[in-house]
């Protein structure tokens, strides 16, 4: 390679003959003395290519790009834990401000205020939108914090046994398992039945004294709507603590929040506002809970603070619980967090304020409304929910996994399946999943009406 | 030239003397281009919005009685009062776009363009992770893509690609190690891990259910492989260790401890944080290792966010590969790219540890991250290490003359220079002198680690920075570091100059304000 055509290494062959003998070395080689010489590589790794330019790298990445279906181009119905909003065009400006994206955690923090100031509102919005009383800087998103919370509980209550919800995200399930695994918790859970009805009266009978937490999931995986009050009253006399998991915060425009009904900790994924659908990630970790608790949550918590002349001013706080000085005795092992989506989800809220938060929830929600009346109209399409925010579930009367492929095939992106959810439960294979955002339009139902008209026939 | 200046003096009035800046004050408390901000709790309102949605179709609404009829609390600004917002506060923040970023163990990096134009294509930034597989076969594939660049540049066989930040990567690594002992009916109580390693590693170990033990380093900054040797035994489940270590040098004994540690019965797990100082020029599968993660956000320079998010990738040798974690991205014989979830996993990968996260991982960042790869190429990559560790080696030696370099004297560094506060006087340190830099426009370096060292100062210019601007950089810590040895009073109430001077942490911990509450007199005021 020509050595001065690499565009993002600024050195240049003098500078780096200049340097060397700064240093007293021949070669670039002699500063690799410390790796054994059977282990250094003489030449570029092989079956790798060489460096390209801009140009070239577009050009690869763009082919990349077109073999995927995007959910802008078709009529889309998928939802399930990530939700299609508008995203503003001002969020994308300011989130790609280099003193945002290229910035670290705000480890020095006169020069990192701005950061700072956002992780603070950030997190008084995340509070107040579930209803407690605080909230942390992010997670890395809503399965990892659903987990964070059940040990918490189990730090809180000395106990183990969480109870998960039929209705909990079956991905979010599959975490906790996976976890449970090494810390042995012991997690009661069952997959859903095609009710209209949730498990709230089979979790509200299973409540013990040894339960550490109750896991429910609101709205559902399958868009169901309970009142979780009565579990929060049975979970208090228990000592044991209600955790709510909130996959589409955009519902909290229109349905009371999990803290005003009593939950202990709330716990989701932040996605919905700002961040897009980026094929699953990154996205960002929503978590609160009442104060009392404060002191045994996990990840980075930003708090107000004074400089020395008496000016506000904001800060990281609370590190004695975190990795860097407990280590071994830390409430988690986290790191880096989701700062950037944090922002995004903050500053798209920002622009909403509670008017347009209210606004755009109910928009969803009268939309879903009303193309769930479209689609169940359909003969052999049965609508399970009774009550929904913007995604319901369809009972059709053939498994509905053949069905999105074949429609997918057709450039219509119908909704997610149970049996690509739920592959081991062959009495879920007909439900389908159905999210309706403010981005459906009326000719998007139609054609998904049709389509299944035709599917279905 | 005539210019009609109407009124307008066109030159300096001579002889105006200065005041000092301390004299100067401003109606508004602002200094020019330095402005505060105040929250949007005190400027927002919650009926003012910036979006306009159109109006919802007018049917009953199906929210089971369950609406929110109490005030949410959140206010909103317009479009332009929200760009200003934070336009005016992310000029608080200091960034690898304002300036060299010397932060040591973190790798920033310039963060190149292309990468954010490339994850913005809608063929990336929007699909849904749950789309029938037919529709995502390019994303698919851009995994299986970024999948192959890791492991050939690790020289490992497999890769996990879930795990969803550095720390997330250890705990995917340790959990692997666990899966694979407890498989061999052998399950081991402890992991060993160096007094000098990142806080993480002691809190992953324990997060999953180890003991965790430390190994001493010996006089030159490295693991004494003889007391590894002497501590490892049937209770040792591995050893977790950083290579390039903390102390910013390499490890010359990798492959002996591996080897040690494998005829003992254990494993080994590598952090991967410091791969930059090696990245094409060694491959960790070479030194014997089972299990390394890597950070995106800092060797492949996906942006670090002001604190993510980040990606953490884990390499996984042979004896390690059966275990890792779902989901995982398999080319068929067909050409196509199938994902292999928990559905598939029996037939396919039935030792599997389990999921991680939902979904598939950081795509975001995955896309970032393959941009600059083949921008690098192979060759490039070659060069990124080289030039890190050439520039990390002459800020060394342009400094070890003022500054103590506790390892200095045994030889070369690796991608980062480490020095301690040896030498400071009238009871200054590092703190001091890190304030001290940011007066001088800069980040400072990592302060007070490693632990090993008394007051270290880890600096890593990275491999983007040119000769001018390292120069530039020298000469401001070089004069900042003897200010620090002359006892200079005036550092101990640094930054001067910064929006903030030092903020009061330990206010901040005793009455913890995590979120903004409503000033008392004015709640009064609206009763």
């Amino acid at each position: 390679m020509k050595e001065d055509k690499m565009r993002y290494l600024p050195l240049t062959p003098e500078d780096r003959q200049s340097m060397l003998a700064t240093i007293g070395a021949q070669t670039v080689d002699d500063l690799f003395v410390d790796v054994p010489e059977e282990a250094r590589l003489t030449g570029p790794v092989q079956g790798l290519p060489m460096h390209a330019g801009e140009m070239a790298v577009e050009a690869h990445m763009k082919a990349l790009a077109k073999k995927n279906h995007a959910a802008g181009d078709m009529p889309f119905f998928l939802g399930a834990g990530a939700y299609r909003h508008h995203v503003p065009a001002s969020v994308d400006h300011i989130i790609q401000r280099g003193e945002f994206l290229t910035a670290y955690t705000p480890y020095q923090p006169e020069i990192a205020q701005g950061t700072l100031q956002t992780l603070f509102e950030f997190q008084t919005q995340v509070a107040r939108l579930f209803g407690v009383d605080v909230a942390n800087a992010s997670m890395y998103d809503g399965s990892t914090a659903c987990w964070e919370a059940i040990t918490m509980a189990r730090r809180i209550t000395k106990r183990s046994k969480a109870l998960l919800s039929s209705g909990l995200h079956p991905h979010y399930v599959s975490v906790a398992k996976t976890m449970a695994k090494f810390t042995k918790d012991t997690l009661v859970y069952d997959a859903p039945q095609l009710d209209a009805a949730t498990d709230g009266q089979r979790l509200l009978d299973q409540i013990d004294s040894d339960t550490s937490c109750i896991v429910v999931q609101y709205p559902d995986i399958l868009g169901r709507i309970d009142n979780m009050a009565a579990l929060a009253e049975k979970a208090k006399a228990h000592k044991a603590l209600l955790i709510a998991v909130v996959t589409e915060p955009v519902a909290l425009g229109a349905i009371m929040s999990p803290g005003e009904m009593g939950a202990d900790i709330v716990v989701g994924e932040g996605q919905s506002l700002g961040v897009g659908l980026q094929f699953g990630g990154p996205y960002v970790g929503l978590f609160g809970c009442k104060e009392k608790y404060v002191r045994q949550m996990p990840g980075r918590l930003c708090g107000e603070t004074v400089d020395a002349e008496g000016k506000r001013g904001f800060v990281l706080t609370l590190s004695t619980r975190e990795q860097h000085i407990r280590r071994e005795k830390a409430t988690s092992n986290i790191c880096t967090n989701s700062g950037l989506c944090a922002l995004a989800f903050t500053a798209h809220m920002t622009l909403l304020g509670e008017k347009g938060l209210r606004q755009l929830a109910t928009l969803n929600h009268k939309k879903a409304v009303q193309a769930a009346g479209r689609l169940s109209a359909i003969s052999g399409v049965k609508l399970l929910n009774d009550s929904f925010f913007n995604e319901f579930t369809l009972v059709l009367d053939k498994d509905a996994r053949p069905i999105v492929r074949a429609l997918a095939d057709q450039r219509i992106l119908a909704g997610v399946s149970l049996g690509r959810l739920y592959p081991e439960e062959e009495s879920l294979a007909h439900g389908l999943i159905v999210a309706v955002t403010e981005t459906v339009s009326d000719e998007d139902v139609e054609a998904l009406a049709v389509a299944l008209e035709g599917a279905l026939a | 030239m005539n210019m009609l200046s109407e009124g307008r003096p066109t030159k300096q009035e001579e002889n105006l003397t200065m005041p000092t800046q301390d004299a100067i004050t401003t109606h508004t408390g602002n200094r020019a281009l330095m402005v505060d901000e105040p929250l949007i709790f005190e400027t927002g309102s919650p009926d003012r919005s910036g979006v306009d949605l159109p109006d919802a179709p007018e049917v009953e609404s199906r929210l089971g009685g369950l609406d929110r009829k109490a005030p949410i609390g959140v206010p909103g600004l317009s479009e332009a009062e929200m760009v200003r917002h934070y336009t005016r506060l992310s000029r608080q923040n200091y960034a690898i776009d304002v300036g060299l970023f010397p932060l040591g163990s973190c790798t920033m990096k310039h963060n190149p363009r292309l990468n954010e134009k490339m994850a913005r294509l809608k063929g990336f930034a929007d699909i849904h992770p749950m789309q029938p597989m037919e529709s995502v076969q390019g994303a698919l594939e851009l995994i299986h893509e970024l999948a192959e660049w890791l492991k050939l540049l690790t020289g490992m066989p497999a890769v996990a690609m879930s795990p969803k930040a550095g720390a997330h990567g250890e705990l995917c690594g340790i959990l692997a190690i666990r899966s694979a002992l407890e498989a061999r009916g052998d399950a081991r109580e402890v992991i060993l891990v160096p007094e000098s390693a990142h806080g993480t590693n002691p809190a992953t170990a324990a997060f999953a259910g180890y003991k965790v033990e430390d190994i001493p380093a010996n006089s030159n900054g490295r693991v004494d492989l003889e007391a590894l040797k002497a501590r490892l035994g049937p209770d040792v489940a591995g050893v977790m260790i950083t290579n390039p270590n903390t102390c910013g040098l390499f490890e010359p004994d990798m492959k002996a401890i591996s080897d040690a540690v494998h005829a003992a019965g254990g494993l080994v797990y590598c952090d991967g944080a410091n791969f930059n100082a090696i990245v094409g020029k060694v491959r960790p599968g070479d030194l014997g290792v089972d299990a390394m993660h890597i950070n995106l956000h800092k060797t492949f320079s996906t942006p670090h966010g002001g604190g993510g998010p980040g990606s953490g990738p884990v390499v996984f040798s042979e004896a390690l590969a059966p275990f890792a974690p779902l989901p995982i991205v398999e080319k068929m014989d067909n050409g196509h790219f199938h994902l292999i979830e928990e559905e598939t996993a029996e037939e396919h990968h039935s030792s599997s540890f389990g999921r991680m996260v939902a979904f598939h991982g950081q795509m975001g960042m995955f896309t970032r991250a393959l941009t600059y790869m083949l921008s690098h190429g192979a060759d490039g990559l070659k060069q990124v290490s080289e030039d890190a560790v050439l520039n990390a080696n002459y800020i060394l030696r342009s400094l070890d003359d003022i500054l103590e370099a506790p390892f200095g004297k045994s030889g070369p560094c690796m991608h980062e220079a480490l020095f301690s506060d040896k030498g400071f006087t009238n009871g200054l340190g590092t703190l001091d002198l890190a304030k001290g830099m940011i007066d001088e426009g800069y980040h400072p370096m990592t302060m007070y680690f490693p632990l090993v060292v008394h007051g270290a100062m880890l600096v890593e210019p990275t491999e983007t920075e040119s000769k001018a601007a390292i120069d530039q950089f020298v000469g401001a810590f070089r004069s900042v570091a003897e200010r620090a040895k002359a006892g200079d009073e005036l550092l101990k109430s640094a930054p001067h100059f910064a929006p903030r001077h030092r903020l009061d942490e330990t206010q901040a911990a005793r009455k913890p304000a995590l979120v903004w509450t409503e000033p008392e007199d004015f709640a009064e005021a609206a009763e």
